[in-house]
Parts: C-alpha cells; sequence; structure tokens
C-alpha cells in the first residue's frame, strides 16, 4: 500500500450492504448477496453509504483501496441491485403527473414565506446549526457540480455549449481560487470545520447520501440523460432565492466573510445558470430529443421529493 | 469573447425577468456607481427590485402566500 494517503478514509460500515462493500474494497471479505439489496430499504442508511461508496471509486475514490476496483465486475453487478431499488422507488415515489412546463412554473413561483431548512437558518439559525448544515451539505459541495460534468459528451449543439458554460463558472471560470468546491471549503474554514475531502461521510445522514447518490446516478448514466438535466435545472432553479436566505443567515450570525460569500456568489451565479438552463440546455436538449421531456420532469420531482427528505430530516433534528 | 463586428455582444430579452447580455460587462448605475462581471452572461435586473442591483437575484418571481400556489422543493 501507498505510504501517503490516496483518497479519504472509507466509512463506518450502516449494515450487511455497506459491511459487504467497505470489507471487499479492503480486500478482506465477499460481497453482500444482490437479494439484500432487493430487500433493503431503498432510502435507508445502510443501501444509501453503500451505493455512495460505490459511486465514490468514480471520484476520488479511497485511501488503501485499488483504483482497479472502479470497473470490477462483480461489484458493479452488486451496485446494479442497488440502483435498481433506488430508482424502482424514486419512480414510484416522485411520479411526473404533470407537464415539465407546469413543473418548471411551480419552481418559479416563490412563497412569501416558506417553512423549509433555508427559512429556519435565516429566521433562527445558530452557528451550531449552520455547521451541522454545512457539514451536512460538504458531502455535495465539495464536489459541486462534477456529477454534472458527465453529462457533457451526451449532449449536443445549444444544450452542450450551455451546460459547458455553466459548469466553467462552477468551477470558477478558470480560476483555482474561485472554484465552487473552493469556495465552499472557505466557508466551512470559516464555520470552523474540517476541509478534508470526505472527513464528514460518517456523519452524512441517509437523506443527504440519497441526495448526491441521486446525482451520481443521473451522471453515470447515459440513459439518464434527461433526468440529469432535470435534477440540474431543478437545483438551479431554486438555488438564488434560498442562497439569499442563507447568506442572509451567515451574516446575522456573524459566521465570516466567506461563508457569506458563498451565497451570495450563488444568489448572483444561478440567476444566471437558471436562465441559460431553461433557455439553452432545456430548450436545446428538447429540440435534439423532444423525447426526453417526461424524463428531464422525472429529474426535477425526484429531485424535489430528495430534497424534501433531507430538510424535513434535518428540520426534525433541530427542532426536537 | 472579445465584441467584434463578425461577433457582436449577444443580449437576450425574455417576456420576463433580466436582460442576459454576455460578460464581461461593465454597468454604470444611475447613481454613477460602477458594477464590473467577467461572467461568461450576466442578469441584468429589469424589475428594480434586485437587492444585488444591477444583477438579477430573482427577485422578479411571482409569489405566493401561504396555502395557494404548487407544492414546491423545501429548499
Amino acid at each position: 500500500m501507498s505510504p501517503h494517503r490516496t483518497g479519504p478514509s472509507l466509512p463506518r460500515a450502516r449494515g450487511v450492504l455497506s459491511a459487504g462493500v467497505t470489507g471487499y474494497l479492503r480486500d478482506e471479505g465477499a460481497l453482500p448477496d444482490p437479494d439484500a439489496a432487493r430487500n433493503a430499504d431503498p432510502y435507508g442508511d445502510d443501501l444509501q453509504l453503500a451505493l455512495y461508496v460505490c459511486y465514490e471509486l468514480h471520484y476520488r475514490g479511497f485511501d488503501g483501496v485499488r483504483p482497479e476496483l472502479e470497473w470490477d465486475p462483480p461489484l458493479l453487478a452488486v451496485r446494479a441491485a442497488m440502483e435498481d431499488r433506488f430508482l424502482t422507488a424514486l419512480r414510484h415515489d416522485a411520479p411526473v403527473e404533470s407537464s415539465l412546463d407546469e413543473v418548471l412554473d411551480g419552481l418559479l413561483v416563490e412563497p412569501v414565506r416558506g417553512t423549509g431548512v433555508s427559512w429556519f437558518l435565516q429566521d433562527r439559525g445558530e452557528l451550531r446549526h449552520l455547521r451541522a448544515y454545512a457539514a451536512q451539505r460538504s458531502l455535495y459541495h465539495l464536489k459541486e457540480a462534477d456529477p454534472h460534468a458527465w453529462v457533457l459528451p451526451r449532449l449536443s449543439g445549444r444544450a452542450k455549449a450551455g451546460m459547458a458554460a455553466i459548469e466553467y463558472d462552477e468551477f470558477g471560470g478558470g480560476r483555482a481560487d474561485r472554484v465552487h468546491a473552493q469556495l465552499f471549503a472557505d466557508l466551512m474554514t470559516d464555520l470552523g470545520l474540517d476541509t478534508t475531502y470526505g472527513r464528514y461521510l460518517d456523519e452524512g445522514c441517509a437523506p443527504m447520501l440519497t441526495l448526491v447518490n441521486l446525482m451520481s446516478l443521473f451522471g453515470l448514466h447515459r440513459r439518464l440523460r434527461g433526468a440529469l438535466v432535470g435534477h440540474f435545472a431543478a437545483v438551479e432553479i431554486t438555488s438564488s432565492p434560498a442562497s439569499r436566505r442563507l447568506a442572509d443567515a451567515m451574516k446575522r450570525t456573524g459566521a465570516g466573510p466567506a461563508a457569506e460569500f458563498f451565497y451570495t456568489e450563488h444568489v448572483e451565479a444561478d440567476a444566471v445558470h437558471e436562465q441559460v438552463v431553461r433557455r439553452d440546455v432545456i430548450g436545446g436538449l428538447l429540440e435534439d430529443e423532444p423525447g426526453l421531456a417526461a424524463d428531464i420532469t422525472f429529474g426535477i420531482t425526484a429531485t424535489s421529493f430528495v430534497e424534501d427528505r433531507l430538510g424535513d430530516r434535518l428540520l426534525t433534528d433541530w427542532q426536537a | 469573447m472579445p465584441n467584434t463586428p463578425e461577433h457582436p455582444c449577444r443580449i437576450t430579452l425574455g417576456d420576463e425577468g433580466p436582460l442576459l447580455v454576455e460578460g464581461p460587462v461593465e454597468v454604470t448605475c444611475a447613481d454613477g456607481s460602477v458594477a464590473v462581471s467577467d461572467r461568461f452572461v450576466v442578469a441584468l435586473c429589469m424589475c428594480r427590485r434586485s437587492r444585488m442591483y444591477p444583477w438579477c437575484d430573482t427577485s422578479h418571481r411571482r409569489r405566493t402566500k401561504p396555502g395557494e400556489g404548487p407544492r414546491r422543493s423545501a429548499d
């Protein structure tokens, strides 16, 4: 084994699936039976952590895990069983019941008063809540926009150009200090958190793992490119107003300039990205492949469903 | 992208919402203040409700009171 660390540590197991997968990656045991995936809670800690670990092999990998295991056929077979369980549950729980235009219009209406996490943090959030929120969100934001880059080779023309332009902005427009993942690390420093990639995986609650897995699932499978675009649109459209509330929370609590800047940058950037993703990415993709409208809509409904579960979980924890 | 006769700066007007202008841009506001952005596209606020004027912050969006309008993500 390499004397220096080659990635984050494997997380602690949360059940038979995650124990089997992490043991296999350490070359210490057999893979779990795919039947265990078919019977698992599709949104539970065990399946979501095991799936997260499988997907992480495509991002940074884990310390002490052989890189070849990224494309290990037996591991991919177990992953496929978990993905099938997850995706089947999502299609059941986040059904497409309206047209794409109707769903987009719904996202573009802003309530005068809301009840979600960003409203709670704006009105009553204390530094301990903001730290807990940032630690959870770090599972995504330290690889912000990475899962969406996988869709680029599957797009063409206007959709590709629009998506690439947004991703360029997400990745700092050519400047390392402006990469959004770096801006989030700066926020974490302001909040006194450890910015090491993967540091808070063990603390990651099942709904947060589910959200990151949703992006990885949509990003890694070409057949789900419409859902990936829908997911991305949902994130960009809802981001600006929520980021304003979070910026206000950071300011009110004195979290620090970098913590505030991360969210004010997202207010401004995502007001642009929202326009480009609707006009060029969705508009261009539908010109090329009109049959993908339902998949794009599913990406939006699935994202709202998963985000709502995360919000409910955090608010339940904080208001207990 | 440089602003040349062959490649003029592209500006997009929609039914509602901001004016989209290819960046980088320098905007002089009515009070003489200057805002600069090197983003690939900037969204200029047209409704004048933005807290980040001259940049759009989505304040133009239609508002609903509690109990009306479609269900949406709890962000």
